[in-house]
């Protein structure tokens, strides 16, 4: 034990260099006592503290010693709880003492209890769907019926979900159509539930990251404390979401990193191995649910690569062993999470195998893996032909079908003619009929094929225009022209004809039905038929804009196929129509979710989250009810909490700046200052980055966002809150003589417990649930509480 | 009296001297021609013009100092603005100085040899590799093209050149030099210069910020320095790099702005306070008063009807007679009429019928298209009135009154709707002047309106005013007069309506509110999104896929093209390539405890990575997530970041890595095979450079290196 023990010590430059000065400090009879307790310090607890009574004058530096108390107590904060009470768990301790494990099982156990309390309480109130439970309990819904559809996130979460509603007995028959749906007899506690058990973990693994990152309880008391009693992480872990999952893989991915890096003077031991595998794993779980999980791979990412080059610049490690540990880290962090990551996706399309809403998102090829799609076993005419009846796909990813319908361009979008656009979805609308030039094709017998080079026109089925194009621009690609529906019953101008081309074909090759890539050129102007990918204003319903290209430019946007093919006349014959290989419907997939997500625009009239609002908590979420007579429930972080975070940022900010050109200028410090600087920069600094990493990247997205976005942030933020306010009460040494400064302290930790206690108390209906009247009348519950104008309870 | 002898030692760098001559002779030389409108000289020769003029305009595209400048070149050449800069192509007329447009740019392009030459020399490189570097510079085609016509990139180039290379000055000279300090607020200065000329300017002062920052921390942390010390210099840095670089930059648009003060055609996007300070914008129109009709706004309302003479709505302390001469009978109140001279008693108060007050609140409420509203005449109190009485004169329409409750049964019909008719055009907010306004009765839908005849004696031959329910011919109303009543009694609010209107608040709007607004609407102005035909995306920059056809004679083949000289933009991104190569190989064997170089040759290293790769990366980088329309030129300041790398790395090749006497006799070789093809490729391209001699279309074909570059031939 012990030799194994100084090996690991040897290679803790930072705290092996600071402990002899602390023993030399010692009376002479510790010493002997003091070494005893080194002996049976272990790797995983450095922290170096004699429990005895004779040495205060050691002790101090790490440990409060209390005046009437000539134990080494902990300056924690755990004047809550009862555990305190007993006296003997409130110790410092080493881990290999009893009463320290025993004094840590039960404070995380505390901690687990009052947050599965905070977060299971009501769960199964309101009994109706709120805010986003509509898409994600439906989409829960559609694992469970194996229909397929389309969503801008990958699948785990929902998959999750759809499990957890299965094994409960849920059946997938609740439509979840719109927020504010009774669930009557459907059973949706299995769902919350789940996610609400998700997001229990979240306050302890907090507790065990700051309490890895600093060896403090107190400060990983604070930060579970701040994580239990905030009532928007309450609120958003006791819904049905995608985020308590994506938080709960975020927060597992950096304790497993953590934890990892604290094995690292025992590499490749079963703990070792087994750290990396759990942090891999949790990344691949990330990722899996939402793409925001990318950030959290970025950590983890900078965090091995620093870690790499120490061990690079270790000369003690011969190169072959830097590479061992590099592949290792291959195999945890890249190769694993990739394999689960894709393993997620292959379920997915496994699972989803029928036909649903999501079909028109995917190519012609994709759809037709869908049992109950048309594409399905299909089976139509061979050859596009004079007289049938088509639809037209873009193929351009996530490319739409030419589309048609009633409503007209608005005034002073080029010229006031029908609305063409390209669809997503499939509809009778994107119905077209193929004629020749001039007459409406009568003649009997088999009809013409079209060829190469022929000169069509494109007769919409339902209102009987003709696609059309003229020298107008286009509404939204300014250098096009527009494209429109013009003529009535098949009559109209030179302007309605389009040659048809085959891409690669040459002068009378016929055209094939899903398999060949073709243009419409059109006649008059030269231009091509385009799909731009934007998408029209509220006139155009939001539908794609498509334009008239002069570029000739060989691009997806200006490619067709024809996916329907109607045409009693010709036989129909089954079309082999190539499945695609799994990798290319991932590859599908992944696009169509990309553009689904840059397509997420921000819309005029809607009141728009910026990402500067989210830290001071300018303006929460409503996830049920608006007025008074309904039940509410308020996404919206309590004030206190999140306040106390924002000043926290502030006040890590200037301590590091203080510290660090302290030791720049090389000015001496104590061994406890020192082993706070180290904490507060290490840690603290990890966290930070956590916090920009999870919270910078908002400011260049275009897409819409949400204050829930902020929600992962917020966790590194709330944890470096208890590192910073840890250091910072331990600190009053430096304005106070002791015992004066333990006072100071102890003030400071209660008054902390007691404002985020009471302001818990005072905003728990935000997230439990509150009704009667609103927050600017008097007689309302959450009557004086409305702080700031902007929130709407 | 002297002591000793006055004497004058002066060193002269003789290659210096020449590359500057060089570069003179190859930017200036037949500056104006070709004598007509160049590619975007069509964009900043509309800027030119309006400041020769002194009209306001924003660009969004860029901070105000760069068409400062070039519009400094035209100032001197005596330029009086009058040119319609419309299309690419057309003849300058003779009274345009076409050099003086164009010296400026040209100046700064011809300056960038000299510059690189000190800098590389700064980098601790040999004066051979800095002549090498400043040859590279010298004989670019792009760069030359770009600085011989009116265009801002070699500004651009060369402040920010200037800035990197009088850091280095600073950050070499000794502790004691008295000079050095000059020399990092030179650096300051230019920083803020090219930021001012560009924003992309902005990330290569972030570099410089960052370096200067390392440096400073470095400073920090040297315990032989006193604490005193290192705090005063901090503090001198800190002023010299970020205080005055700011204030400069702030300083160009206190010049933009006093420059331009007179209102043009970009007014509209600005605030009305903003307008109201240029002479002739908003405030000719409005003469300082609020702009926007809020409740309790006291108006005098000028009739459109009433052309040429106009009238405003007025009424007095007279009521009409109880029976006119015809018999008829009247309500007995107060008349209301149109009245064509100023006076008192044309002022109306607008009243929020839900609200008891007669002055606008704070903040003013504004009255919208489609308000109801009431109208108290401002001297006696009365509410603007009509009723089921037929008007006086003209008796199918109804009687506009002043209210006065006689207690017969007659109710107060008091409530007016706003209906802003321009509201298309201008907006749904009334405003001063601009918006024309119908006041529709909200109970009976009869329009306020001139009927065109005018009252007898009793009505003193004043002009009648009705409520009349055909909307025939005109019947709106604009608010000449206004401002913003503040007296909530009576005697206080006839004292306010005898007060002259003229208090010109607006005007006053301080110079950082204006800088404020200003900038911010720079930033935020979405460009419209344009393709363009040589527009092209930044990685088809690095291996120069495509090119931009600047000019073409109106009859002739003459031509000129952005096109870079191929061989010193392969050797600029092969030794781009080498660096990081290298950087990554000496960085991993350090790890390992090899020391392959010197401490201070690697030192040298990483400043040369800093400066040029860096300079590279910052220049380049940021154009991948930019989302507007990008031309080749944009690519320009990186690309001269990256000529001192090829010079200095076979120099730190030649010294440290090859040992071997022919290795480095082989590579003195290559060196110049590789000099010999930059300057041949130079002449190759020189046609297309300068736009002469006119070439053939064979000649043009063999120029065609690339499959991809556009290259125009005319059919004879």
């Amino acid at each position: 034990m012990g030799n194994t023990h100084r090996e690991r010590f040897i290679n803790l430059p930072l705290f092996s260099i600071c402990r002899p000065s602390n023993f030399r400090m010692a009376k002479e009879e510790c010493i002997t006592q003091c070494s005893q307790a080194v002996d049976t310090l272990t790797l995983r607890n450095r922290k170096t503290t004699c429990v005895s009574s004779d040495i205060q004058k050691t002790s101090q530096t790490l440990s409060v010693p209390l005046p009437e108390d000539t134990q080494c107590t902990a300056g924690h904060l755990s004047e809550d709880d009862d555990t305190h009470s007993d006296g003997s768990s409130a110790q410092w301790t080493d881990s290999d003492n009893p009463s320290e494990e025993s004094q840590s099982s039960v404070l995380l156990l505390l901690v687990a209890g009052l947050s599965f309390s905070t977060r299971l309480y009501r769960i199964m109130d309101p009994p109706h769907v709120c805010w986003d439970e509509t898409h994600f309990g439906k989409m829960g819904s559609y694992y469970i019926n194996r229909t397929f559809f389309f969503d801008v996130h990958p699948p785990l979460g929902k998959m999750l979900i759809g499990l957890a509603g299965y094994m409960t007995g849920y059946d997938g028959t609740f439509p979840f159509s719109k927020p504010g749906d009774k669930y009557d007899h459907h059973n949706y506690w299995g769902m919350r539930g789940f996610c609400a058990m998700m997001g229990s973990f979240l306050p302890i693994f907090a507790y065990l990251i700051v309490l890895e990152l600093s060896r403090s309880h107190t400060a990983a008391l604070i930060a579970a404390t701040v994580l239990i009693f905030d009532t928007g992480c309450i609120t958003i872990s006791q819904y049905i979401l995608l985020d308590p999952i994506l938080m709960f893989f975020i927060m597992a991915a950096v304790l497993s990193m953590i934890k990892f890096n604290q094995q690292e003077f025992r590499p490749f031991t079963s703990p070792w191995w087994l750290w990396l595998v759990l942090t891999g794993v949790s990344l691949a779980g990330a990722l899996g649910v939402k793409f925001v999980g990318l950030f959290v791979i970025l950590l983890v990412g900078l965090n091995t690569v620093s870690d790499l080059w120490r061990l690079l610049g270790d000369l003690h490690l011969s190169l072959v062993d830097v590479g061992k540990h590099l592949l290792a880290r291959v195999t945890g962090l890249i190769l694993l999470p990739l394999f689960l990551y894709v393993t997620i996706f292959a379920v997915h399309f496994v699972v989803l195998n029928k036909s649903g809403p999501g079909d028109g998102f995917f190519s012609s090829a994709f759809q037709s893996r869908l049992i109950g799609n048309n594409l399905h076993n299909a089976s139509m005419p061979e050859y596009l032909a004079y007289g049938s009846t088509i639809t037209v796909k873009n193929l351009r990813i996530a490319g739409g079908y030419l589309h048609s319908h009633w409503h007209l361009y608005p005034e002073g979008v080029g010229s006031k003619q029908q609305q063409v656009t390209a669809y997503l979805h499939k509809d009778y609308n994107n119905l077209w009929l193929v004629h020749r030039q001039g007459s409406n094709n009568s003649q009997s017998g088999p009809p013409d094929l079209v060829r190469h080079g022929d000169i069509i026109r494109l007769e919409h089925k339902e209102t009987t225009r003709n696609l059309h194009s003229h020298l107008h621009e286009a509404p939204m690609t300014k250098k096009h022209f527009q494209v429109t529906g013009y003529g009535i019953n098949g009559t109209g101008d030179a302007n309605d004809l389009w040659q048809v081309e085959v891409c690669g074909g040459h002068r009378g090759d016929p055209v094939k039905v899903l398999r060949s890539k073709v243009r419409f050129l059109h006649r008059a102007t030269g231009c091509v038929l385009y799909s731009s990918g934007k998408t029209l204003p509220k006139w155009g319903w939001e539908q794609v804009e498509v334009t008239c290209s002069p570029y000739l430019k060989e691009t997806p946007s200006s490619q067709w196929n024809i996916e329907d093919h109607i045409n009693p006349k010709l036989p129909n014959i089954s079309l082999s129509v190539l499945k695609p290989h799994f990798l290319e419907s991932l590859v599908e997939s992944h696009i169509v979710m990309i553009r689904g997500n840059s397509g997420l625009k921000p819309k005029d009239n809607e009141m728009n989250s910026k990402p500067w609002h989210w830290p001071i908590n300018y303006q929460g979420l409503r996830f049920s009810g608006v007025n008074g007579t309904e039940f509410r429930v308020y996404l919206l972080g309590n004030p206190v909490v999140w306040w106390m975070n924002l000043a926290s940022l502030g006040l890590y900010a200037s301590m590091v700046v203080l510290t660090s050109v302290a030791l720049q200028r090389g000015i001496t410090m104590d061994q406890k200052r020192r082993e706070h600087s180290v904490v507060l920069m290490r840690g603290g600094g990890l966290l930070l980055l956590g916090w920009l990493l999870h919270y910078a990247p908002f400011f260049t997205m275009g897409r819409i966002l949400y204050y829930h976005h902020y929600f992962p942030a917020m966790l590194f933020s709330s944890m470096l809150t208890g590192i910073t306010l840890d250091i910072l009460l331990k600190s009053t040494d430096l304005l106070l003589r002791p015992p004066y400064s333990d006072w100071l302290q102890r003030v400071g930790q209660v008054v902390l417990l007691f404002s985020v206690l009471y302001s818990f108390y005072l905003f728990h209906p935000l997230s439990y649930g509150m009704s009667g009247p609103l927050a600017h009348e008097p007689g309302s519950a959450m009557a004086g509480l409305k702080w700031m104008e902007s929130w709407e309870f | 009296m002297l002591q000793r002898p006055l004497v004058v030692n002066v060193q002269v760098d003789l290659v210096l001297l020449l590359l500057t001559l060089l570069a003179f002779w190859t930017r200036l030389s037949q500056l104006s021609y070709p004598n007509t409108v160049v590619f975007d000289e069509v964009y900043y020769g509309q800027f030119v013009s309006l400041y020769m003029k002194r009209v306001f305009f924003i660009d969004e595209s860029g901070p105000p100092l760069g068409h400062m400048i070039l519009s400094l070149g035209a100032y001197l050449g005596g330029f009086d603005g009058n040119f319609v800069w419309n299309r690419i192509g057309a003849e300058y007329p003779s009274a345009v100085n076409v050099l003086s447009l164009r010296l400026l740019p040209a100046l700064c392009g011809a300056l960038c040899v000299p510059l690189i030459y000190l800098l590389t020399l700064q980098l601790r490189f040999s004066p051979l590799s800095a002549a090498g570097a400043a040859g590279l510079l010298l004989l670019e085609n792009s760069l030359i093209v770009q600085s011989r016509f009116m265009l801002l990139e070699s500004v651009l180039i060369f402040f920010l050149l200037l800035a990197f290379f009088s850091y280095l000055r600073f950050h070499s000279s000794p502790h004691s030099c008295c000079l050095r300090y000059a020399w990092l607020l030179l650096s300051g200065a230019s920083s803020a210069a090219a930021v001012g000329v560009k924003y992309m300017g902005v990330f290569s002062y972030l570099l410089l910020l960052v370096m200067a920052s390392v440096h400073t921390w470095n400073l920090i942390g040297d315990q032989a320095v006193s604490h005193l010390s290192v705090c005063v210099q901090s503090v001198c840095r800190a002023v010299c790099v970020f205080l005055v670089p700011v204030l400069l930059y702030v300083f160009w648009f206190y010049v933009h702005l006093s420059l331009l003060n007179r209102s043009g055609p970009h007014d509209q996007m600005m605030s009305s306070a903003f307008q109201a300070s240029l002479q002739g914008g908003l405030s000719r129109i409005t003469q300082g008063q609020p702009l926007e009709v809020a409740y309790g706004s006291q108006v005098t309302l000028r009739s459109s009807a009433s052309q040429p003479i106009p009238c405003w709505l007025h009424s007095h302390k007279v009521n009409y007679p109880i029976r006119y001469e015809s018999g008829r009978g009247s309500s007995h109140q107060q008349q209301v009429t149109c009245y064509p001279f100023k006076d008192v008693n044309n002022w109306w108060i607008i009243k929020d019928p839900d609200r008891q007050d007669l002055f606008v609140s704070s903040p003013p409420h504004s009255v919208r298209h489609g308000d109801v509203i009431q109208l108290v005449h401002g001297m006696t109190s009365r509410f603007l009135n009509s009723h089921d009485v037929a008007a006086p004169m003209s008796p199918h329409a109804q009687e506009v009154s002043g209210y006065i409750d006689f207690n017969v049964s007659m109710q107060a019909q008091n409530l007016w709707r706003v209906d802003v008719t321009n509201r298309e055009a201008e907006s749904e907010v009334w405003k001063t002047i601009l918006s024309e306004v119908r006041l529709v009765h909200v109970n009976t839908s009869a329009v306020l309106k001139l009927s065109g005849a005018s009252l007898p004696d009793w009505g003193f031959r004043q002009l009648e005013v009705v409520g009349d329910k055909l909307f025939k011919g005109s019947s709106s109303w604009t608010v000449e007069e206004h401002r913003y009543g503040t007296s909530q009694e009576q005697n206080d609010r006839e004292a306010e309506l005898h007060s002259p209107t003229h208090i010109d608040v607006n005007r006053n709007i301080s110079f950082w509110a204006k800088f404020v607004e200003l900038q911010w609407k720079m930033l935020t102005v979405k460009q419209e999104d344009s393709e363009h035909k040589y527009s092209s995306s930044p990685l088809e920059w690095i291996t120069m896929q495509t090119n931009i056809a600047y000019w073409l004679h109106s009859s002739t083949n003459a031509q000129v093209h952005l096109i870079g000289n191929p061989v010193s933009w392969g050797v600029a991104n092969l030794s781009l390539l080498a660096y990081q190569v290298l950087a990554v190989i000496y960085m991993l064997r350090r790890r390992r405890g090899f020391r392959d170089i010197p401490e201070d040759a690697w030192h040298q290293f990483l400043s040369l990575g800093c400066v040029c790769v860096g300079g590279w990366a910052v220049n380049f980088l940021p154009f991948l997530l930019m989302e507007k329309t990008l031309f080749l030129y944009h690519y320009l300041p990186a690309l001269c970041f990256l000529f001192p790398l090829s010079p200095a790395l076979l120099e730190h090749a030649h010294t440290h890595l090859l040992s071997c006497q022919a290795y480095r006799r082989a590579l003195c070789v290559c060196v110049l095979a590789a000099a010999m093809s930059v300057f041949l490729s130079y002449r190759t391209f020189c046609p297309l450079t300068y736009g002469i001699p006119e070439l053939s279309a064979n000649q043009l074909e063999a120029l065609r290196w690339k499959e991809s570059w556009d290259i125009l031939y005319r059919r004879r």
